[in-house]
Protein backbone atom coordinates (compact mmCIF):
# COMPACT_ATOMS: atom_id res chain seq x y z
CA UNK A 1 0.00 0.00 0.00
CA UNK A 2 1.22 3.45 -0.76
CA UNK A 3 2.09 5.85 2.03
CA UNK A 4 2.45 9.49 1.07
CA UNK A 5 4.45 11.67 3.46
CA UNK A 6 3.98 15.43 3.09
CA UNK A 7 6.40 17.78 4.86
CA UNK A 8 4.65 20.83 6.31
CA UNK A 9 6.15 24.08 7.59
CA UNK A 10 4.99 26.00 10.64
CA UNK A 11 4.83 29.62 11.64
CA UNK A 12 4.53 30.07 15.39
CA UNK A 13 1.87 27.65 16.57
CA UNK A 14 0.19 27.12 13.22
CA UNK A 15 0.78 25.51 9.86
CA UNK A 16 2.11 27.87 7.18
CA UNK A 17 -0.66 28.47 4.67
CA UNK A 18 1.93 27.91 1.92
CA UNK A 19 2.04 24.23 2.99
CA UNK A 20 -1.67 23.60 2.35
CA UNK A 21 -1.55 23.11 -1.47
CA UNK A 22 1.19 20.49 -1.01
CA UNK A 23 -1.09 18.53 1.32
CA UNK A 24 -3.76 18.53 -1.40
CA UNK A 25 -1.25 17.19 -3.92
CA UNK A 26 -0.19 14.51 -1.44
CA UNK A 27 -3.82 13.58 -0.76
CA UNK A 28 -4.45 13.19 -4.50
CA UNK A 29 -1.36 11.00 -4.80
CA UNK A 30 -2.49 8.86 -1.87
CA UNK A 31 -5.95 8.51 -3.37
CA UNK A 32 -4.56 7.55 -6.79
CA UNK A 33 -2.37 4.88 -5.15
CA UNK A 34 -5.11 3.65 -2.79
CA UNK A 35 -2.93 4.61 0.16
CA UNK A 36 -2.65 6.86 3.16
CA UNK A 37 -1.66 10.48 3.60
CA UNK A 38 0.71 11.31 6.44
CA UNK A 39 2.06 14.69 7.51
CA UNK A 40 5.51 15.46 8.89
CA UNK A 41 6.03 18.53 11.07
CA UNK A 42 9.69 19.60 11.30
CA UNK A 43 11.22 22.24 13.55
CA UNK A 44 12.25 23.22 17.08
CA UNK A 45 9.49 23.54 19.68
CA UNK A 46 6.78 22.70 17.17
CA UNK A 47 4.67 20.59 19.59
CA UNK A 48 1.81 23.08 19.77
CA UNK A 49 1.79 23.60 16.01
CA UNK A 50 1.77 19.82 15.49
CA UNK A 51 -1.20 19.45 17.85
CA UNK A 52 -3.08 22.15 15.94
CA UNK A 53 -2.26 20.38 12.67
CA UNK A 54 -3.45 17.09 14.20
CA UNK A 55 -6.72 18.77 15.22
CA UNK A 56 -7.26 20.00 11.65
CA UNK A 57 -6.25 16.60 10.26
CA UNK A 58 -6.48 17.63 6.60
CA UNK A 59 -7.44 14.08 5.68
CA UNK A 60 -4.20 12.61 7.02
CA UNK A 61 -3.98 9.22 8.76
CA UNK A 62 -1.25 10.53 11.05
CA UNK A 63 0.79 13.58 11.97
CA UNK A 64 4.44 12.88 12.75
CA UNK A 65 6.72 15.26 14.57
CA UNK A 66 10.49 15.69 14.26
CA UNK A 67 11.35 18.22 16.96
CA UNK A 68 14.98 19.12 17.66
CA UNK A 69 16.80 22.31 18.68
CA UNK A 70 19.04 22.09 15.60
CA UNK A 71 16.04 22.25 13.25
CA UNK A 72 15.56 26.00 13.76
CA UNK A 73 16.42 28.24 12.09
CA UNK A 74 15.89 26.20 8.94
CA UNK A 75 18.91 24.61 7.31
CA UNK A 76 18.44 22.12 4.50
CA UNK A 77 21.26 19.98 5.90
CA UNK A 78 19.54 19.38 9.26
CA UNK A 79 16.01 19.22 7.85
CA UNK A 80 16.91 16.72 5.15
CA UNK A 81 18.44 14.41 7.76
CA UNK A 82 15.15 14.10 9.66
CA UNK A 83 12.97 14.15 6.55
CA UNK A 84 14.91 11.18 5.16
CA UNK A 85 14.97 9.55 8.61
CA UNK A 86 11.21 9.90 8.96
CA UNK A 87 10.53 8.69 5.41
CA UNK A 88 12.54 5.54 6.15
CA UNK A 89 11.09 5.01 9.63
CA UNK A 90 7.54 5.34 8.34
CA UNK A 91 8.10 3.37 5.14
CA UNK A 92 6.95 6.21 2.90
CA UNK A 93 6.44 5.41 -0.78
CA UNK A 94 6.11 9.09 -1.72
CA UNK A 95 7.64 12.18 -0.13
CA UNK A 96 7.04 15.82 -0.91
CA UNK A 97 5.11 19.02 -0.27
CA UNK A 98 4.54 22.50 -1.62
CA UNK A 99 7.37 23.87 -3.78
CA UNK A 100 8.37 26.61 -1.32
CA UNK A 101 11.96 27.85 -1.19
CA UNK A 102 12.35 25.57 1.85
CA UNK A 103 11.19 22.36 0.20
CA UNK A 104 12.84 23.17 -3.14
CA UNK A 105 16.01 23.00 -1.05
CA UNK A 106 15.12 19.93 1.05
CA UNK A 107 13.24 17.56 -1.25
CA UNK A 108 15.91 17.28 -4.01
CA UNK A 109 18.56 16.61 -1.36
CA UNK A 110 16.29 14.02 0.26
CA UNK A 111 15.62 12.46 -3.15
CA UNK A 112 19.37 12.11 -3.69
CA UNK A 113 19.81 10.35 -0.34
CA UNK A 114 16.85 8.05 -1.05
CA UNK A 115 18.13 7.43 -4.61
CA UNK A 116 14.67 8.52 -5.73
CA UNK A 117 13.28 10.40 -8.72
CA UNK A 118 11.77 13.84 -8.10
CA UNK A 119 8.66 15.14 -9.81
CA UNK A 120 9.60 18.78 -9.49
CA UNK A 121 7.04 21.60 -9.24
CA UNK A 122 4.17 19.53 -10.57
CA UNK A 123 0.95 21.21 -11.67
CA UNK A 124 -1.22 18.07 -11.51
CA UNK A 125 -1.26 14.53 -10.15
CA UNK A 126 -2.54 12.27 -12.92
CA UNK A 127 -1.96 8.77 -11.50
CA UNK A 128 -0.42 6.81 -8.64
CA UNK A 129 3.05 7.68 -9.95
CA UNK A 130 2.10 10.02 -12.79
CA UNK A 131 2.34 13.79 -12.85
CA UNK A 132 2.17 16.87 -15.05
CA UNK A 133 4.60 19.79 -15.05
CA UNK A 134 5.56 22.76 -17.17
CA UNK A 135 8.90 23.30 -18.88
CA UNK A 136 10.59 25.98 -21.00
CA UNK A 137 8.87 28.90 -19.28
CA UNK A 138 5.43 27.35 -19.52
CA UNK A 139 5.63 26.71 -23.26
CA UNK A 140 5.68 22.93 -22.93
CA UNK A 141 3.59 20.70 -20.66
CA UNK A 142 5.03 17.28 -19.82
CA UNK A 143 3.05 14.26 -18.65
CA UNK A 144 5.39 11.75 -17.05
CA UNK A 145 5.74 8.84 -14.69
CA UNK A 146 8.30 8.42 -11.93
CA UNK A 147 9.31 4.95 -10.79
CA UNK A 148 11.05 3.75 -7.67
CA UNK A 149 10.42 2.40 -4.19
CA UNK A 150 10.11 6.04 -3.11
CA UNK A 151 9.02 8.87 -5.41
CA UNK A 152 9.57 12.49 -4.38
CA UNK A 153 7.49 15.47 -5.50
CA UNK A 154 7.07 19.18 -5.03
CA UNK A 155 3.74 20.79 -5.95
CA UNK A 156 3.31 24.23 -7.44
CA UNK A 157 1.16 26.19 -4.98
CA UNK A 158 -0.85 27.98 -7.65
CA UNK A 159 -2.13 24.71 -9.14
CA UNK A 160 -3.54 22.96 -6.07
CA UNK A 161 -6.31 24.18 -3.79
CA UNK A 162 -5.27 24.70 -0.16
CA UNK A 163 -6.16 21.65 1.97
CA UNK A 164 -9.06 22.20 4.36
CA UNK A 165 -9.55 20.88 7.91
CA UNK A 166 -11.19 17.46 8.27
CA UNK A 167 -11.30 14.82 11.02
CA UNK A 168 -8.56 15.07 13.63
CA UNK A 169 -5.49 12.87 13.08
CA UNK A 170 -3.29 11.27 15.74
CA UNK A 171 -0.06 13.14 16.52
CA UNK A 172 3.14 11.29 17.48
CA UNK A 173 6.87 11.87 17.60
CA UNK A 174 8.82 10.01 14.91
CA UNK A 175 12.28 8.59 15.47
CA UNK A 176 13.93 10.44 12.59
CA UNK A 177 17.51 10.41 13.87
CA UNK A 178 19.74 13.31 14.89
CA UNK A 179 20.03 16.27 12.53
CA UNK A 180 23.48 17.55 11.53
CA UNK A 181 23.97 21.04 10.10
CA UNK A 182 27.36 20.07 8.63
CA UNK A 183 28.90 23.34 9.73
CA UNK A 184 26.28 25.48 8.02
CA UNK A 185 25.07 28.46 10.01
CA UNK A 186 22.26 30.92 9.40
CA UNK A 187 23.76 34.36 10.02
CA UNK A 188 20.64 36.46 9.57
CA UNK A 189 17.15 36.45 8.07
CA UNK A 190 15.72 39.65 6.63
CA UNK A 191 12.02 39.16 6.14
CA UNK A 192 10.28 41.48 3.76
CA UNK A 193 7.92 43.45 5.99
CA UNK A 194 4.51 43.75 4.45
CA UNK A 195 0.98 44.02 5.73
CA UNK A 196 -0.21 42.67 2.37
CA UNK A 197 -1.09 39.05 1.65
CA UNK A 198 1.68 36.78 0.32
CA UNK A 199 2.19 37.12 -3.42
CA UNK A 200 1.49 33.44 -4.06
CA UNK A 201 -1.69 33.46 -1.96
CA UNK A 202 -3.30 36.80 -2.88
CA UNK A 203 -6.60 37.01 -4.76
CA UNK A 204 -5.42 40.11 -6.56
CA UNK A 205 -1.89 40.88 -7.78
CA UNK A 206 -0.88 44.29 -9.08
CA UNK A 207 2.47 44.15 -10.86
CA UNK A 208 4.66 46.84 -12.38
CA UNK A 209 7.44 46.59 -14.94
CA UNK A 210 10.40 48.42 -16.38
CA UNK A 211 8.09 51.12 -17.74
CA UNK A 212 7.35 52.32 -14.21
CA UNK A 213 10.78 53.94 -14.30
CA UNK A 214 11.52 54.10 -10.57
CA UNK A 215 10.60 52.71 -7.16
CA UNK A 216 8.96 56.05 -6.33
CA UNK A 217 6.60 55.54 -9.25
CA UNK A 218 5.36 52.29 -7.68
CA UNK A 219 3.41 54.42 -5.12
CA UNK A 220 0.19 54.61 -7.17
CA UNK A 221 0.50 50.86 -7.89
CA UNK A 222 0.75 50.25 -4.15
CA UNK A 223 -2.31 52.40 -3.59
CA UNK A 224 -4.26 50.34 -6.13
CA UNK A 225 -2.90 47.14 -4.55
CA UNK A 226 -4.12 48.12 -1.09
CA UNK A 227 -7.45 49.32 -2.40
CA UNK A 228 -8.00 45.83 -3.85
CA UNK A 229 -6.56 44.03 -0.80
CA UNK A 230 -3.97 42.45 -3.07
CA UNK A 231 -0.23 41.81 -3.25
CA UNK A 232 2.34 43.85 -5.13
CA UNK A 233 4.40 42.12 -7.83
CA UNK A 234 6.97 43.14 -10.41
CA UNK A 235 8.68 41.96 -13.54
CA UNK A 236 12.31 40.92 -13.51
CA UNK A 237 13.24 44.17 -15.26
CA UNK A 238 11.79 46.16 -12.36
CA UNK A 239 13.41 44.07 -9.62
CA UNK A 240 16.77 43.96 -11.43
CA UNK A 241 16.67 47.75 -11.69
CA UNK A 242 16.21 47.85 -7.91
CA UNK A 243 12.80 49.56 -8.07
CA UNK A 244 11.31 47.00 -5.67
CA UNK A 245 12.72 44.04 -3.65
CA UNK A 246 13.71 40.86 -5.50
CA UNK A 247 11.13 38.71 -3.72
CA UNK A 248 8.34 40.56 -5.54
CA UNK A 249 9.46 39.14 -8.87
CA UNK A 250 6.82 37.20 -10.79
CA UNK A 251 8.06 34.88 -13.52
CA UNK A 252 9.89 31.70 -14.49
CA UNK A 253 12.70 32.56 -12.11
CA UNK A 254 10.59 34.33 -9.51
CA UNK A 255 7.21 33.43 -8.08
CA UNK A 256 4.42 31.71 -9.96
CA UNK A 257 1.05 33.26 -9.17
CA UNK A 258 -2.51 32.51 -10.25
CA UNK A 259 -4.79 35.09 -8.62
CA UNK A 260 -8.36 35.85 -9.64
CA UNK A 261 -7.22 39.20 -10.96
CA UNK A 262 -3.77 40.19 -12.24
CA UNK A 263 -2.86 43.72 -13.27
CA UNK A 264 0.25 43.99 -15.47
CA UNK A 265 1.18 47.66 -15.60
CA UNK A 266 4.00 48.85 -17.87
CA UNK A 267 5.13 45.23 -18.27
CA UNK A 268 6.02 44.24 -21.83
CA UNK A 269 5.36 40.54 -21.24
CA UNK A 270 8.59 38.62 -21.81
CA UNK A 271 8.13 34.83 -22.01
CA UNK A 272 9.79 34.50 -18.61
CA UNK A 273 7.25 36.85 -17.02
CA UNK A 274 4.27 35.21 -18.70
CA UNK A 275 5.41 31.86 -17.25
CA UNK A 276 4.77 33.25 -13.79
CA UNK A 277 1.28 34.69 -14.25
CA UNK A 278 -0.55 33.24 -17.22
CA UNK A 279 -2.51 30.92 -14.94
CA UNK A 280 -4.29 33.99 -13.48
CA UNK A 281 -8.06 33.89 -14.00
CA UNK A 282 -8.45 37.45 -15.28
CA UNK A 283 -5.49 39.39 -16.66
CA UNK A 284 -5.52 43.13 -17.21
CA UNK A 285 -2.67 44.72 -19.17
CA UNK A 286 -1.96 48.44 -19.23
CA UNK A 287 0.85 49.40 -21.57
CA UNK A 288 1.51 52.31 -23.88
CA UNK A 289 2.96 49.99 -26.56
CA UNK A 290 0.11 48.33 -28.52
CA UNK A 291 2.58 45.69 -29.79
CA UNK A 292 3.61 44.57 -26.27
CA UNK A 293 3.36 40.74 -25.99
CA UNK A 294 1.49 41.08 -22.69
CA UNK A 295 -1.65 41.92 -24.70
CA UNK A 296 -1.60 38.40 -26.17
CA UNK A 297 -2.41 36.86 -22.79
CA UNK A 298 -4.53 39.72 -21.40
CA UNK A 299 -8.29 39.36 -21.07
CA UNK A 300 -8.57 43.12 -21.01
CA UNK A 301 -5.97 45.39 -22.56
CA UNK A 302 -5.73 49.15 -22.28
CA UNK A 303 -3.23 50.89 -24.52
CA UNK A 304 -2.30 53.87 -22.40
CA UNK A 305 0.42 55.43 -20.27
CA UNK A 306 0.32 54.37 -16.64
CA UNK A 307 0.84 58.01 -15.62
CA UNK A 308 -2.57 58.87 -17.10
CA UNK A 309 -4.34 55.62 -16.29
CA UNK A 310 -3.49 54.80 -12.68
CA UNK A 311 -4.99 57.92 -11.02
CA UNK A 312 -8.22 57.39 -12.98
CA UNK A 313 -8.24 53.69 -12.18
CA UNK A 314 -7.74 54.34 -8.46
CA UNK A 315 -10.63 56.81 -8.42
CA UNK A 316 -12.87 54.46 -10.42
CA UNK A 317 -12.14 51.51 -8.12
CA UNK A 318 -12.78 53.72 -5.07
CA UNK A 319 -16.11 54.76 -6.56
CA UNK A 320 -17.02 51.15 -7.35
CA UNK A 321 -16.16 50.02 -3.85
CA UNK A 322 -18.21 52.88 -2.45
CA UNK B 1 41.26 26.45 -4.18
CA UNK B 2 39.52 24.67 -7.00
CA UNK B 3 36.03 25.64 -8.15
CA UNK B 4 33.96 23.22 -10.24
CA UNK B 5 31.11 24.79 -12.23
CA UNK B 6 28.37 22.80 -13.94
CA UNK B 7 27.30 23.96 -17.40
CA UNK B 8 24.59 22.82 -19.75
CA UNK B 9 23.47 23.56 -23.29
CA UNK B 10 19.80 24.23 -23.91
CA UNK B 11 17.65 24.99 -26.96
CA UNK B 12 17.54 28.78 -27.52
CA UNK B 13 14.95 29.91 -24.92
CA UNK B 14 13.91 32.86 -27.10
CA UNK B 15 13.01 30.62 -30.05
CA UNK B 16 9.58 29.00 -30.28
CA UNK B 17 9.21 25.48 -28.91
CA UNK B 18 8.52 22.82 -31.55
CA UNK B 19 6.76 19.54 -30.91
CA UNK B 20 6.83 16.18 -32.68
CA UNK B 21 5.53 12.75 -31.66
CA UNK B 22 4.58 13.78 -28.13
CA UNK B 23 7.95 15.32 -27.34
CA UNK B 24 9.83 18.58 -27.74
CA UNK B 25 11.44 18.54 -31.19
CA UNK B 26 15.01 19.79 -30.85
CA UNK B 27 16.18 18.50 -34.25
CA UNK B 28 16.47 22.01 -35.64
CA UNK B 29 17.18 23.78 -32.35
CA UNK B 30 19.91 26.33 -31.95
CA UNK B 31 21.79 25.32 -28.81
CA UNK B 32 22.96 27.98 -26.41
CA UNK B 33 24.54 27.97 -22.93
CA UNK B 34 22.00 27.95 -20.09
CA UNK B 35 21.72 31.49 -18.69
CA UNK B 36 22.02 30.42 -15.04
CA UNK B 37 25.23 28.57 -15.87
CA UNK B 38 26.63 31.81 -17.28
CA UNK B 39 25.82 33.35 -13.90
CA UNK B 40 27.54 30.43 -12.18
CA UNK B 41 30.72 30.84 -14.24
CA UNK B 42 30.65 34.62 -13.71
CA UNK B 43 30.31 34.00 -9.95
CA UNK B 44 33.26 31.60 -10.02
CA UNK B 45 35.37 34.10 -11.99
CA UNK B 46 34.59 36.92 -9.56
CA UNK B 47 35.49 34.63 -6.64
CA UNK B 48 38.71 33.51 -8.31
CA UNK B 49 40.16 36.76 -9.63
CA UNK B 50 41.59 39.99 -8.35
CA UNK B 51 39.56 42.29 -10.59
CA UNK B 52 42.33 44.92 -10.50
CA UNK B 53 45.45 42.84 -11.19
CA UNK B 54 43.62 39.97 -12.97
CA UNK B 55 45.66 37.57 -10.84
CA UNK B 56 43.75 34.33 -10.11
CA UNK B 57 43.38 32.84 -6.64
CA UNK B 58 41.48 29.75 -7.67
CA UNK B 59 41.28 27.35 -10.58
CA UNK B 60 37.96 27.11 -12.39
CA UNK B 61 36.94 23.83 -14.01
CA UNK B 62 33.71 23.70 -16.02
CA UNK B 63 31.93 20.37 -16.26
CA UNK B 64 29.15 19.27 -18.58
CA UNK B 65 27.26 16.03 -19.06
CA UNK B 66 26.49 15.85 -22.78
CA UNK B 67 27.46 14.00 -25.97
CA UNK B 68 31.20 14.69 -26.39
CA UNK B 69 30.70 15.84 -29.96
CA UNK B 70 28.33 18.56 -28.76
CA UNK B 71 30.47 20.35 -26.25
CA UNK B 72 30.69 23.77 -27.96
CA UNK B 73 29.18 25.41 -24.89
CA UNK B 74 32.20 24.30 -22.86
CA UNK B 75 34.41 26.25 -25.27
CA UNK B 76 32.16 29.29 -24.73
CA UNK B 77 32.74 29.10 -20.98
CA UNK B 78 36.48 28.56 -21.44
CA UNK B 79 36.47 31.71 -23.59
CA UNK B 80 34.75 33.56 -20.73
CA UNK B 81 37.73 32.66 -18.57
CA UNK B 82 37.36 29.18 -17.05
CA UNK B 83 40.70 27.33 -16.92
CA UNK B 84 39.76 23.93 -18.25
CA UNK B 85 36.85 21.63 -18.96
CA UNK B 86 35.55 18.16 -18.22
CA UNK B 87 32.93 16.57 -20.43
CA UNK B 88 31.12 13.44 -19.32
CA UNK B 89 30.17 11.82 -22.59
CA UNK B 90 26.52 10.74 -22.30
CA UNK B 91 23.16 11.47 -23.89
CA UNK B 92 21.91 13.83 -21.20
CA UNK B 93 18.33 13.66 -22.48
CA UNK B 94 18.24 9.99 -21.44
CA UNK B 95 19.39 10.74 -17.88
CA UNK B 96 17.37 11.86 -14.88
CA UNK B 97 18.65 14.39 -12.37
CA UNK B 98 19.90 11.69 -10.00
CA UNK B 99 22.13 10.22 -12.72
CA UNK B 100 23.46 13.65 -13.66
CA UNK B 101 24.05 14.46 -9.98
CA UNK B 102 25.98 11.21 -9.48
CA UNK B 103 28.18 12.01 -12.47
CA UNK B 104 28.89 15.52 -11.22
CA UNK B 105 29.55 14.25 -7.70
CA UNK B 106 32.02 11.80 -9.27
CA UNK B 107 33.84 14.59 -11.09
CA UNK B 108 33.89 16.71 -7.91
CA UNK B 109 35.56 13.88 -5.99
CA UNK B 110 37.96 13.03 -8.81
CA UNK B 111 39.03 16.67 -9.05
CA UNK B 112 39.23 17.12 -5.28
CA UNK B 113 37.35 20.41 -5.74
CA UNK B 114 36.61 22.78 -2.86
CA UNK B 115 33.48 24.44 -4.19
CA UNK B 116 30.75 23.47 -6.65
CA UNK B 117 28.90 26.36 -8.27
CA UNK B 118 25.72 25.53 -10.23
CA UNK B 119 23.00 27.57 -11.87
CA UNK B 120 19.81 27.17 -9.84
CA UNK B 121 18.00 25.62 -12.80
CA UNK B 122 18.23 25.05 -16.52
CA UNK B 123 15.77 27.09 -18.52
CA UNK B 124 14.54 24.14 -20.56
CA UNK B 125 13.64 21.41 -18.06
CA UNK B 126 13.49 23.67 -14.97
CA UNK B 127 14.16 20.83 -12.53
CA UNK B 128 15.96 22.94 -9.94
CA UNK B 129 17.46 19.89 -8.26
CA UNK B 130 20.95 18.94 -9.45
CA UNK B 131 22.95 21.21 -7.09
CA UNK B 132 20.93 20.10 -4.08
CA UNK B 133 21.29 16.45 -5.09
CA UNK B 134 25.07 16.68 -5.52
CA UNK B 135 25.38 18.27 -2.07
CA UNK B 136 23.33 15.42 -0.64
CA UNK B 137 25.33 12.71 -2.42
CA UNK B 138 28.63 14.25 -1.25
CA UNK B 139 27.26 14.97 2.26
CA UNK B 140 28.23 18.64 1.87
CA UNK B 141 26.56 21.83 3.08
CA UNK B 142 24.85 23.92 0.42
CA UNK B 143 23.71 27.51 -0.05
CA UNK B 144 21.07 27.41 -2.75
CA UNK B 145 19.46 30.34 -4.62
CA UNK B 146 22.44 32.65 -4.04
CA UNK B 147 21.88 36.33 -4.78
CA UNK B 148 25.23 37.33 -3.28
CA UNK B 149 28.42 35.49 -2.27
CA UNK B 150 31.27 36.62 -0.02
CA UNK B 151 34.34 34.41 0.29
CA UNK B 152 35.58 34.44 3.89
CA UNK B 153 39.16 33.40 3.09
CA UNK B 154 40.25 33.32 6.76
CA UNK B 155 37.28 31.26 7.83
CA UNK B 156 37.49 28.99 4.75
CA UNK B 157 33.80 29.54 4.19
CA UNK B 158 31.30 31.17 1.85
CA UNK B 159 28.79 33.66 3.22
CA UNK B 160 25.81 33.60 0.91
CA UNK B 161 22.69 35.75 0.78
CA UNK B 162 19.91 33.44 -0.34
CA UNK B 163 16.73 34.51 -2.06
CA UNK B 164 13.96 32.79 -0.13
CA UNK B 165 10.18 33.15 -0.43
CA UNK B 166 9.71 35.90 2.11
CA UNK B 167 13.01 37.78 2.01
CA UNK B 168 16.74 37.19 2.15
CA UNK B 169 18.55 34.69 4.35
CA UNK B 170 22.29 34.91 4.96
CA UNK B 171 23.91 31.52 5.38
CA UNK B 172 27.54 30.65 6.06
CA UNK B 173 28.78 27.34 4.68
CA UNK B 174 32.28 25.96 5.34
CA UNK B 175 34.28 24.64 2.37
CA UNK B 176 33.98 22.22 0.70
CA UNK B 177 30.40 23.13 -0.20
CA UNK B 178 27.90 23.78 -2.97
CA UNK B 179 26.33 27.05 -4.15
CA UNK B 180 23.46 27.40 -6.64
CA UNK B 181 23.10 30.78 -8.34
CA UNK B 182 19.98 32.91 -8.61
CA UNK B 183 19.55 35.94 -10.87
CA UNK B 184 20.95 38.69 -8.73
CA UNK B 185 24.33 37.08 -8.13
CA UNK B 186 25.54 38.95 -11.25
CA UNK B 187 24.65 42.46 -10.07
CA UNK B 188 27.71 44.76 -9.97
CA UNK B 189 28.61 44.16 -6.31
CA UNK B 190 27.06 40.78 -5.52
CA UNK B 191 30.28 38.76 -5.24
CA UNK B 192 33.18 39.62 -2.91
CA UNK B 193 36.34 37.56 -2.54
CA UNK B 194 38.44 39.49 -0.04
CA UNK B 195 41.00 40.28 -2.74
CA UNK B 196 39.17 42.53 -5.17
CA UNK B 197 38.39 45.79 -3.31
CA UNK B 198 34.90 45.62 -1.76
CA UNK B 199 33.83 48.81 -3.54
CA UNK B 200 34.81 47.46 -6.97
CA UNK B 201 31.91 47.64 -9.41
CA UNK B 202 31.53 44.95 -12.06
CA UNK B 203 29.43 45.38 -15.17
CA UNK B 204 26.02 43.85 -14.59
CA UNK B 205 25.51 40.35 -15.95
CA UNK B 206 27.90 37.65 -17.09
CA UNK B 207 30.98 38.92 -18.96
CA UNK B 208 31.37 38.47 -22.69
CA UNK B 209 34.30 36.48 -24.00
CA UNK B 210 37.14 38.67 -25.24
CA UNK B 211 38.86 37.97 -28.57
CA UNK B 212 41.91 36.87 -26.59
CA UNK B 213 39.67 34.63 -24.49
CA UNK B 214 38.25 33.01 -27.60
CA UNK B 215 41.74 32.34 -28.98
CA UNK B 216 42.95 30.99 -25.64
CA UNK B 217 39.90 28.73 -25.24
CA UNK B 218 40.99 26.61 -28.19
CA UNK B 219 44.20 25.76 -26.36
CA UNK B 220 42.62 24.95 -23.01
CA UNK B 221 42.36 21.31 -21.98
CA UNK B 222 39.01 19.49 -22.02
CA UNK B 223 39.11 16.07 -20.41
CA UNK B 224 36.65 13.49 -21.67
CA UNK B 225 35.16 10.90 -19.33
CA UNK B 226 32.59 8.15 -19.65
CA UNK B 227 29.98 7.44 -16.94
CA UNK B 228 31.75 4.13 -16.33
CA UNK B 229 34.98 6.03 -15.49
CA UNK B 230 33.05 7.50 -12.56
CA UNK B 231 31.42 4.17 -11.62
CA UNK B 232 28.00 5.53 -12.42
CA UNK B 233 25.30 3.53 -14.11
CA UNK B 234 23.42 6.22 -16.00
CA UNK B 235 19.70 5.93 -16.58
CA UNK B 236 16.38 7.53 -15.75
CA UNK B 237 13.51 6.77 -13.40
CA UNK B 238 11.44 9.47 -15.08
CA UNK B 239 9.70 8.73 -18.38
CA UNK B 240 7.72 11.26 -20.34
CA UNK B 241 4.44 9.94 -21.64
CA UNK B 242 3.72 13.07 -23.67
CA UNK B 243 5.01 16.62 -24.00
CA UNK B 244 2.60 19.09 -25.56
CA UNK B 245 2.00 22.81 -25.93
CA UNK B 246 -0.15 24.33 -23.17
CA UNK B 247 -3.78 25.08 -23.96
CA UNK B 248 -4.09 28.53 -25.52
CA UNK B 249 -5.74 31.32 -23.57
CA UNK B 250 -8.96 32.61 -25.06
CA UNK B 251 -8.46 35.81 -27.01
CA UNK B 252 -8.87 38.96 -24.96
CA UNK B 253 -10.23 42.38 -25.84
CA UNK B 254 -8.82 45.88 -26.01
CA UNK B 255 -10.82 48.41 -24.02
CA UNK B 256 -10.88 52.11 -24.84
CA UNK B 257 -10.97 53.73 -21.43
CA UNK B 258 -10.54 53.23 -17.70
CA UNK B 259 -14.32 53.54 -17.26
CA UNK B 260 -14.91 50.73 -19.74
CA UNK B 261 -12.22 48.60 -18.08
CA UNK B 262 -13.69 48.97 -14.60
CA UNK B 263 -17.20 48.33 -15.91
CA UNK B 264 -16.12 45.11 -17.64
CA UNK B 265 -14.13 43.92 -14.61
CA UNK B 266 -17.22 44.45 -12.47
CA UNK B 267 -19.97 43.09 -14.71
CA UNK B 268 -18.28 40.74 -17.20
CA UNK B 269 -15.34 39.21 -15.30
CA UNK B 270 -17.01 39.84 -11.93
CA UNK B 271 -13.70 40.40 -10.18
CA UNK B 272 -14.31 43.85 -8.72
Amino acid sequence: MSKVLVVVETDGNAIKSASLPGITAGAQLAQQGGGELHLLVVGAGVGDAANAIGQAGYGAAGVHVADHADLAPFTTEAWTDVVVGAAKALGATALGGTATSTLRDVIPRAAALLDAPLASEVTAVTGSNAFRREMSAGRAVADFTASGSVVCFTARASDFEPATPADAAPVAAVDAGTPNKRGAEVVSIEKTQSARPALTEANVVVAGGRGMGSGENFKPLEELTDLLGGALGASRAATDAGMVPADLQVGQTGKVVAPNLYFAVAISGAIQHLAGMKGSKTIVAINKDPEAPIFQVADYGLVAKWEDTLPQLIEAVKAKKG
Amino acid sequence: MKILVTVKRIPDPDASVKFANGAVDTSSAKWVPNEFDQYAVETALRLAEDAKSKKRHAEIVVCSVCPAAQRQHITTFLAMGADRGVVVDADDTALDSQAVAKLIAGVFKKEGADLLVCGKLSQDTEGNEVGQRVAGLLDLPIASFAGGVTWDQDGKAMVVSREVDDGVETKKVPLPSVITCDLRVVLPQSVKNGVTPDDYTYNEGPRLASLRGITMAKRKKVEQLKPADLDVEAGSAISNTGVNPPPARAAGQIVESVEQLVEKLATEAKVL
